[in-house]
Formats: structure tokens, C-alpha cells, sequence
């Protein structure tokens, strides 16, 4: 390892194809350990596909990607999550025949499961809500409830890095508040490094240490979270009319 | 629905009326061609074109009455049976189904002292549990792993033939041949899993159904292995701990003292054949409660989700086809040993849609429905076997009813894996009836 940190995740000139149409025109993103990195951007700007690349679905057509100093670019996409990335992706795709317990065990696919009970009660504490629900059909939870079991379920991989898309999608302000807490918890306290898409770009730009933005397949912007935040440009496209 | 304070009656009579007519039209549409119109051969050999309009008539008008009548009083009728039924009542039914379960294997335990006289019935009884424990292998593949198998039957016939060559090449017992044509079967499992990887829903369906057919056909054909279409004879029966089922001095009967009786024998099928399917039985329940089960599971339900959670889809994919395969293979080699005789005419297509639509109507993923399924179908086969040409009609009506009434199967309700807490899980029909109850 050299001195200075190399980042737990890089993508370098990475595109990315949906049949010949492409959804990624050559990005280059960096996140660093202990960071929370947040992507913003319009409706098809790229930024699941992003998410997606990473795990290999679909797969970079040319670039690198890398995580923890290895090239995982053409790695299978269960091999991917083994090395500890974690995701709650887009639509939260939640096992809905299943019950919470069952979709949190599938959670703990890639650990050993010695610290079932641990990982169980990591979640548990930090949505207590899952708790009292934890056999209740996955389908049958609130959007809310669907939220925080999608993102228990990739932190009982016990993630280096989680990849969170849209995590406040259709929730109440009240709710936003909450997730958002929880995930700068689990950033501060666990030192679990996050990588964050969000539509609610003044929350996530306040969170976040550093930020992205993505305009048609490309990284548009980039700048810590205050500084992008400050930009007008950046206030006139996501922020007028979101925030007073 | 009525406007308010208006009578409903006429608005709803003539909508019935209109349901009918439309019913009517369609049976008119459906039979005229088929009931109207008949060709028979004459004396002479010629074709003798008939007529039967009044039988057509019959029908139509037959079809517009029943519509009719269901229209203006089935919705009453289901009504008030919600109504009337109180609580307790549906807490009792709710309850009994938590031992049907249990009562089901029981009876199944008893059904060779109770029917000991009366071989029909054993015989129905073996067929009703093969075809029991066949669904329950095909459950794991469709029902839990989601993926859609129509050529079920190849592992059937696989595991018939396994044990049906090793038996006459190599002169081994049933007990020896039984795990070998499972592994056999789980192979051709891995064998259809492979180049279906990446196949789901009617894609899938479609080469598993032609895989079944390429099997039948390589039975068929490859005359010096299998006998083409003369089948092997001949096979072995199977041994109580090496003591045949004969009236020789060395036979079962003999050795315990009991006077010779052929039923021994099916008795004892019976049990081997209880015996493989309650083993089919908890070996899923098992599976389903380890990473492997849960991850079948979750297959069927999102494939990306599983991938991006560690789980590796080619593996769990094949194992399910290897482990649904295996159990189809154990009912093959029993079915061998049963008939003494396997032609390929026993593995035709209708035996895999047979098997499917027990587990799909049993409810898919559930244990006892399957059980309850094949017991309702193969049962109902018999019983309407006296009325002969009208028994796929009545089989057909039935299906239609099931589908129609309860669309997720018969026991729709899916156990979870796991119940730390105490927390009651409850049973669909409850939920259903407490959301369509009308507040007051
Ligand atoms: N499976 C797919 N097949 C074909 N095209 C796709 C597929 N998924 C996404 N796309 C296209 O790729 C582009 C980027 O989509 P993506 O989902 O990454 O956008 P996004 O930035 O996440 O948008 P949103 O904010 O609405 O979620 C869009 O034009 C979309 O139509
Ligand atoms: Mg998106």
C-alpha cells in the first residue's frame, strides 16, 4: 500500500451500453474510504446505470473499474458483492413473497453466518421498525418500511462500501430525515463508506463530503458537497423551487 | 352498482340478462361447430355428414340459465356466507387447517390397515403418493427456484430407465439402484440446467418441454439400450432386506410366519413409495430453512437483487434443477419396480403437465397442497372413471373452477423459513375476509 490513500472505489473512463444506445460515455468517479459520495443528477442521466456498471449489470464496455486496489471490472456480480460492496438498488427490489427476517438472511449471503444474531441487531437497532415487522411479508411493508429493509438488507453483508439509489424516494419528509440520519450514523459511527444517488439534491449535497453531478452519461461536476451546493447552476437546475 | 335509493332490481336483472346472452353467444360460437355439425363413417365407409341443432340448442340455452342464474344469485350467496359465518367459526377453520397437515399424514400412514382388503384402493393410493412426490420434487424447481419446467417427466423417465438397465446389466438390488438412477436423474437435471441459464418464464418453458420430448425420443430410438418402444420387461421387484415377496419357503410370508398373501407386497410398495415422499417432503422443509432454500426463494422472486447480493444464480439454478431431477428419478425407479415393465409411452408430455398442474394448483411452494392436489386430481380421476368420455370434461370444469375460485392454489399460503418470536402468522382466507368486510 502506498502513503497517500488510494480511493476504495474508482471508475475510470467507464461506458457503458443498453444494446448500442450508451448510458455511459466515459466517467471518472472516485470514492475514498470514510467518504460519503453523493451523485446527483436529471431522470436518465446515468446515475443507476452507474450503480449498475459497478456490479457488472451491465457490464463496462471499456474502462476500469476498481475497489480496494483490485480490478473488478469483468468480475461476476456475486463475486462483486463478496468483496464487500453492498447495494439497495433502484426500486428497492425487495424479496416481496418473503418475510423481512428471510430478506435480511439473504442479506447475509456473503458473511459467515457465526454473526447472524450481530448483524440482525445492528439493523434492528438502527430501524426498530423492522423489528416489530420482521415477519411480515416484504411485500406488505410501506414504502418507508421497503426502504429501510432494502438498505438493512445490504448492511447485513456488513459492507466497506454500500451503494444506496434513491433512498428517499416517495417518502415522507419526515421519514427523508430519518434515513438520512441513519446513514450518516452508519458513515460516522460504523466508518462505513457511502456512495449515494439522490433526487433530493440539497439534502444529499448537505450530507455528503463530496459530490457528483451526471448530465447524459457524463460527469458534469464535481466539488464538495458546500461548494456544489453554492453553485448556481447547480441551484437553478435541482435546488429552485426544492428548497427555501 | 344501483343509484341510491332506487330498487336495484331491474338494473340488476337486465344486466344478468345481458351476462347471459354474451355467455350464451359464446357457447353458440364454441359449440356450433363442435356439437351442431358431426361426421360419422357410413356402411359404405364414406363420410356421413349429421346434424344435431337441437342438441346445440340444449346446450346454448343450458349455458344462457346457469349464467343467468349465477348472475342474479351467486354474489348474494357468497355474500352471505362471509356474513353468516361468525368468527369463531372461521377461527375453527383457520385453526383445523394447522392439523390437516398432520391429519393428512396420518391417514396416509393408516390407508394400507384401513383399505387392507381392497387392492384397488392400495393401488390408487401408490399412484396418488407417486404423484405426490413428484410434485413434491417439481415444487422445488417451479414452486420455490420459480422456474418454469414442463419436461418434468425426463427425469421421471431417467430414473425408470436408470434403475430398470442397472438392474438387468449389472444385477443390483432396488436399495442400491435407487440412489444411483437419482444421481443419474440429478445429472440430467444439470444437464437441462446448463443451456437454460439464461432462460425465465415461457422461453424456459419451452426447451424444458422440449428436453422431456428429446428424452422420450432418445428412449424410443436407441433400440439396443432401451428396447425402442418395446420397453424393458422384466425388472426386478424389490426385496423386504433381501427377502422376496413369494410364496417360496424363503419368501416374506414364510419367514414370518404369515400366511402368503400378494398384498404384502403392495402394502409394502406403498410404504416405500410414503416412505420416498415423505422423505422428498423433509428434505425441501430442510432445504428451505438453509441459505440454499432461501436463496431458491429469492430466485423466483428477483434475480438482479439476488446477484447483487452475493448470491450466485448459476449455482443455485443448477441445484435446483439436480435436486427437483433426483427426486423424480427415486419415483421413476420406484414406478419401474412397481410396474416390472417401462416403455417410453409411460413418460409422454401429459405426465409433466399432470404433475405441474398438481403443484400449481396445490398452491405453489406449498407442501400440503401438493399433497392435497394430487389426492383431489388422481382421486377425482377414479371417481369419474365410470363416466369415461365425460371425465376430461368434468377434470377440465374442475381446473377451471380452482383457477377461477382460487387462483394461488388451494393452500395458498406460503410458511415462512424462519419464526423466532411467537408472532401468529396469519392464514390468507382470514386476511381476505377481514379486508372485504364491510365497515359499518
Ligand atoms: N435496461 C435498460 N435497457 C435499455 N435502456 C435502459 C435500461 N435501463 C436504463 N436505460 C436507459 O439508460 C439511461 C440511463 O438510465 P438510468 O436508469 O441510469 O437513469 P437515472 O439517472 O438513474 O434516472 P432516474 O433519476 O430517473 O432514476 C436512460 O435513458 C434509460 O432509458
Ligand atoms: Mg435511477
Amino acid at each position: 500500500m502506498t502513503a497517500h490513500a488510494e480511493p476504495l472505489l474508482s471508475l475510470r473512463g467507464v461506458k457503458a451500453y443498453y444494446g448500442n444506445v450508451a448510458a455511459l460515455k466515459g466517467v471518472d468517479v472516485e470514492v475514498r474510504e470514510g467518504e460519503i459520495v453523493a451523485l446527483i443528477g436529471a431522470n436518465g442521466a446515468g446515475k443507476s446505470t452507474l450503480m449498475m456498471t459497478v456490479f457488472g449489470a451491465p457490464r463496462a464496455r471499456q474502462g476500469q473499474i476498481h475497489f480496494a486496489g483490485r480490478d473488478i471490472t469483468a468480475l461476476p456480480t456475486h463475486e462483486i458483492a463478496k468483496l464487500r460492496i453492498a447495494q439497495s438498488p433502484e426500486g428497492r427490489r425487495i424479496f416481496s413473497r418473503m418475510t423481512v427476517m428471510e430478506n435480511l438472511q439473504i442479506g447475509a449471503t456473503v458473511t459467515d453466518a457465526v454473526d447472524l444474531g450481530a448483524d440482525l441487531e445492528r439493523v434492528f437497532t438502527l430501524f426498530p421498525r423492522l423489528r416489530d415487522r420482521r415477519h411480515q411479508r416484504g411485500g406488505t411493508l410501506s414504502g418507508g418500511e421497503q426502504q429501510m429493509l432494502a438498505i438493512g438488507r445490504a448492511l447485513m453483508s456488513r459492507p466497506r462500501l454500500i451503494l444506496l439509489d434513491e433512498p428517499s424516494l416517495g417518502l415522507a419528509p419526515l421519514l427523508v430525515q430519518q434515513i438520512f440520519a441513519a446513514i450518516r450514523a452508519l458513515n460516522e459511527r460504523d466508518k462505513l463508506t457511502v456512495f449515494l444517488v439522490e433526487q433530493n439534491a440539497y439534502h444529499a449535497l448537505k450530507l455528503a463530503h463530496r459530490g457528483y453531478v451526471m448530465v447524459n452519461g457524463l460527469i458534469a461536476l464535481q466539488g464538495s458537497g458546500s461548494e456544489l451546493l453554492r453553485r448556481p447552476e447547480i441551484r437553478a437546475a435541482y435546488l429552485e423551487g426544492g428548497v427555501r | 352498482m344501483p343509484r341510491e335509493g332506487e330498487p336495484d332490481k331491474p338494473s340488476d336483472f337486465l344486466t344478468a340478462v345481458k351476462e347471459a346472452a354474451i355467455a350464451a353467444l359464446v357457447a353458440f360460437g364454441l359449440f356450433v361447430l363442435l356439437i351442431g355439425i358431426r361426421t360419422d363413417q357410413g356402411p359404405t365407409g364414406a363420410l356421413v355428414f349429421t346434424t344435431r341443432f337441437g342438441a346445440l340448442a340444449a346446450i346454448v340455452a343450458g349455458v344462457f340459465v346457469a349464467t343467468l342464474l349465477r348472475a342474479l344469485f351467486w354474489r348474494r350467496l357468497t355474500l352471505s356466507f362471509g356474513q353468516i359465518a361468525p368468527a369463531s367459526v372461521k377461527n375453527a377453520v383457520a385453526r383445523l387447517t394447522n392439523y390437516a397437515a398432520a391429519a393428512f399424514l396420518v391417514f396416509a400412514l393408516v390407508v394400507p390397515i384401513i383399505f387392507y382388503g381392497n387392492r384397488y384402493l392400495l393401488d390408487l393410493g401408490i399412484l396418488i403418493v407417486t404423484y405426490t412426490m413428484l410434485g413434491f420434487g417439481l415444487n422445488i424447481v417451479v414452486g420455490l427456484a420459480g422456474l418454469l419446467d414442463l419436461g418434468y417427466v425426463a427425469f421421471y423417465a431417467v430414473g425408470a430407465y436408470s434403475y430398470a438397465l442397472i438392474a438387468q446389466y449389472f444385477g443390483l438390488s432396488f436399495w442400491i439402484c435407487l440412489p444411483l438412477a437419482g444421481i443419474l436423474a440429478a445429472f440430467a437435471g444439470i444437464l437441462l440446467g446448463f443451456p437454460v441459464l439464461r432462460l425465465r418464464g415461457d422461453y424456459l418453458a419451452i426447451v424444458t418441454l422440449g428436453f422431456g420430448e428429446i428424452i422420450r425420443l432418445i428412449l424410443l430410438n436407441w433400440q439396443s439400450l432401451t428396447g425402442g418402444p418395446n420397453g424393458i420387461p422384466g425388472i426386478p421387484r424389490p426385496s423386504f432386506f433381501g427377502l422376496p415377496f413369494n410364496n417360496s419357503e424363503h419368501g416374506f410370508a414364510a419367514t414370518f410366519g404369515l400366511t402368503y398373501s400378494p398384498t404384502h407386497r403392495i402394502v409394502f410398495l406403498y410404504y416405500i413409495i410414503l416412505a420416498l415422499a415423505l422423505l422428498t417432503n423433509w428434505v425441501t422443509l430442510r432445504l428451505r430453512r438453509l441459505p440454499i432454500g432461501r436463496a431458491w426463494e429469492a430466485l423466483r422472486e428477483d434475480e438482479i437483487a439476488c446477484r447483487a447480493l452475493g448470491v450466485n444464480t448459476t449455482t443455485t439454478k443448477l441445484t435446483a434443477f439436480a435436486m427437483g431431477a433426483m427426486f423424480g428419478g427415486f419415483a421413476g425407479a420406484f414406478f419401474a419396480t412397481r410396474q416390472g415393465f417401462i416403455s417410453p409411452e409411460s413418460f409422454t408430455f401429459t405426465e409433466s403437465a399432470l404433475v405441474l398442474a398438481i403443484v400449481v394448483l396445490g398452491g405453489m411452494g406449498s407442501q400440503l397442497g401438493v399433497a392435497v392436489a394430487a389426492t383431489v386430481m388422481l382421486g377425482g380421476f377414479e371417481l369419474f372413471r365410470e363416466f369415461d368420455q365425460y371425465r376430461m370434461l368434468v377434470f377440465g370444469a374442475a381446473m377451471v373452477a380452482i383457477v377461477i375460485y382460487r387462483p394461488r392454489g388451494l393452500v395458498a399460503t406460503r410458511t415462512p423459513s424462519v419464526l423466532l418470536g411467537k408472532i401468529k402468522d396469519i392464514p390468507a382466507p382470514i386476511v381476505r375476509d377481514a379486508r372485504t368486510e364491510t365497515p359499518a
